[in-house]
């Protein structure tokens, strides 16, 4: 009774950041409870040989479920053999991370399992052997504190909270079968024309608000954007969303995504409150505005007032002279 | 075409989050509550659905406080056909609020379930799938594009960079992402039309919460921050900030 299982994610048969987070969390916390850090990972050929790096993040165990079909396995075929896992073992906290697979997959394991699930955790505790966990309500507007009564504890992770700390695990690799039957099959994936992160992910989010005027502009924010690096992505306001200039994927805020980059940039964003309530966990937050009395200005750590048509593409420069010179 | 839609009675989007004297729940005063903003695009779907295969209901199902029945008359206003409030005290354990949907439609005929994709008070976005679950049918999730053809279903869901596609049999679970469809607002004629359409109110008993809310907080306000200057000259002054203090580039 305290052994953790990571919910291990592979992302185009890779295990990346969110695999990597939740098995580092799955570390500490199985050290707070005296027990093992398992991973599961359920995907297709080639499995193996991408999960068995999470060793070094202190993985003890590492059950895989190989398939031959190389696209994503269905949820329900996904959330079967997780759930068959967790019975099979004697866990007391199950992770996912908080991404579209994870958030879709873990409450159909709480539903099988008929037990409760926290959902965007941020902080937790043990004491006494149960599991307190934090996490936002109201998009941030409010922090919930929530104690399991039950385990397994089921929980998804939100990205960028929990870094994972190298630590040599056992790393045994299980072989296991998938459970179940697809009632629903996943037949296609469509990516996006420009491969930029999504806007949950990022460590960094360049937002724009209607300030930017047109959406012919946003090419100063995918300027801005470019300098800043792989780690970096776009957002926008609900205002620019509802007006079709930008995608409804790149919402921030109550009706959109909350986010917890290092560094946000909110541009031409006057600050509506459902904006401050997805993007105030954000680290460190820049707000550019031409309006000095502009609410954004209260949650910003820094601030930059005036015409950000000038103020961009000098920002843009700014960035590439400092990262070339390193 | 049957088609349920699970509807939340949410505080405004707009509501200042201010806690209430027992530290568990947010302080009502002055807080003025609407249909879940995703709900409206799952009953949106819902009538289309009905109105495309030409016969039919749309059944409306809340679970919450008696107050909810007015967030069901708005949903017959805008043209459901009959509404169910599962009434008991308000709660965010999403496995008691699928249960007790589940309990609902176990006995009804219906070839699709919709709801919102999450509620924006406790931001669970668990129930769709727990409900799903517990009625073993297949569930598509954050659905943006839905196609059906007979009982064949055809769903796009958002994912990060993209879109995934899902295909399945009715009858289903489908939870609603912004993005699915326009929905519409109730017509005079329909909010007069509404007064006379069922809205049966059955009390239930939600099964014990899985989860202990302990508390909740308001996040603690963030130090202010400073402005650094203005126009394109507080540039190298913001980047070296960014460098220097925060250590974030």
């Amino acid at each position: 009774m305290g052994d953790v299982l990571a919910v291990a994610e592979l992302r185009e048969g890779a295990a990346g950041k969110p695999a990597r987070e939740v098995t580092g969390l799955a570390r500490s916390m199985a050290d707070a409870l005296g027990g093992e850090a398992h991973v599961i990972a359920v995907g297709g050929p080639g499995t193996v040989e991408a999960v068995s790096s999470l060793a070094g993040l202190g993985a003890d165990r590492i059950f895989v479920a190989e398939g031959a079909d190389p696209g994503p396995e269905s949820p329900d075929v996904a959330a079967a053999t997780v759930s068959a896992r967790v019975t099979k073992g004697d866990y007391a906290a199950v992770l996912f991370p908080a991404t579209a697979r994870g958030k879709d997959v873990a409450p159909r394991v709480a539903g099988r399992l008929e037990r409760g699930l926290a959902t965007e955790i941020t902080a937790w505790s043990v004491s006494d052997g149960a599991i307190t966990v934090q996490r936002p309500m109201f998009a941030g507007k409010a922090i919930a504190t929530l104690r399991f009564r039950e385990s397994p504890a089921l929980m998804t992770v939100r990205a960028n909270v929990f870094s994972p700390e190298d630590r040599e695990g056992a790393g045994e690799v299980v072989r296991i079968e998938t459970v179940g039957r697809p009632r629903a099959r996943v037949t296609a994936v469509e990516h996006s024309e420009r491969d930029r992160l999504d806007v949950a992910e990022a460590t960094i989010v360049v937002s724009g608000g209607r300030g930017m005027q047109d959406p012919e502009n946003w090419r100063l924010l995918e300027d801005l954007v470019d300098a800043l690096g792989e780690e970096a992505t776009l957002g926008a306001s609900r205002a620019v969303v509802d007006a079709g200039w930008r995608p409804h994927g790149e919402q921030v805020g109550q009706t959109g995504k909350t986010v917890s980059p290092n560094l946000y940039f909110a541009v031409g964003i006057s600050g509506a409150i459902q904006h401050l309530a997805g993007m105030r966990t954000a680290k460190v937050i820049v707000a550019i505005n031409r309006d000095a009395d502009a609410p954004i200005f209260s949650v910003a750590d820094y601030g930059v007032v005036g015409d950000l048509f000038e103020i961009l593409p000098r920002l843009a420069e700014e960035i590439r002279s400092v990262r070339r010179d390193g | 075409m049957n088609t349920i839609v699970c509807i939340k009675r949410v505080p405004d989007s707009a509501t200042r989050v201010r806690i209430g004297p027992g530290g568990r729940e947010i302080d009502p005063s002055g807080v003025k509550h609407v249909m879940n903003p995703y709900d409206e695009f799952a009953l949106e779907e819902a009538l289309r659905r009905v109105e495309a295969a030409g016969a039919g209901r749309v059944t409306a199902i809340s679970v919450g406080p008696p107050e909810s029945a007015e967030t069901l008359r708005t949903a017959l206003a805008t043209g459901a056909d009959e509404a169910v409030l599962l009434t008991c005290e308000p709660t965010t354990d999403s496995l008691a609020v699928a249960r007790a949907l589940a309990d609902e439609i176990r006995g009804r005929e219906y070839d699709l379930v919709l709801l919102g994709k999450q509620a924006i008070d406790d931001d669970n976005m668990q129930v769709p799938q727990i409900l799903a679950e517990l009625l073993e049918i297949p569930c598509a999730t954050v659905v943006v594009g839905l196609e059906i053809d007979g009982r064949h279903v055809v769903a796009r869901r958002e994912v990060e960079g993209g879109h995934e596609v899902m295909e399945f049999d009715l009858p289903a679970v489908i939870s609603a992402q912004k993005g699915l469809n326009e929905p519409r607002y109730p017509s005079l004629k329909g909010i007069m039309a509404a007064k006379k359409k069922p809205l049966e109110e059955k009390p239930i008993t939600p099964s014990a919460p899985a989860l202990e809310l302990v508390s909740l907080e308001e996040p603690a306000a963030s130090a202010a921050g400073r402005i650094v200057g203005e126009g394109p000259d507080a540039v190298p002054e913001l980047v070296s900030a960014l460098r220097e203090e925060a250590k974030v580039l």
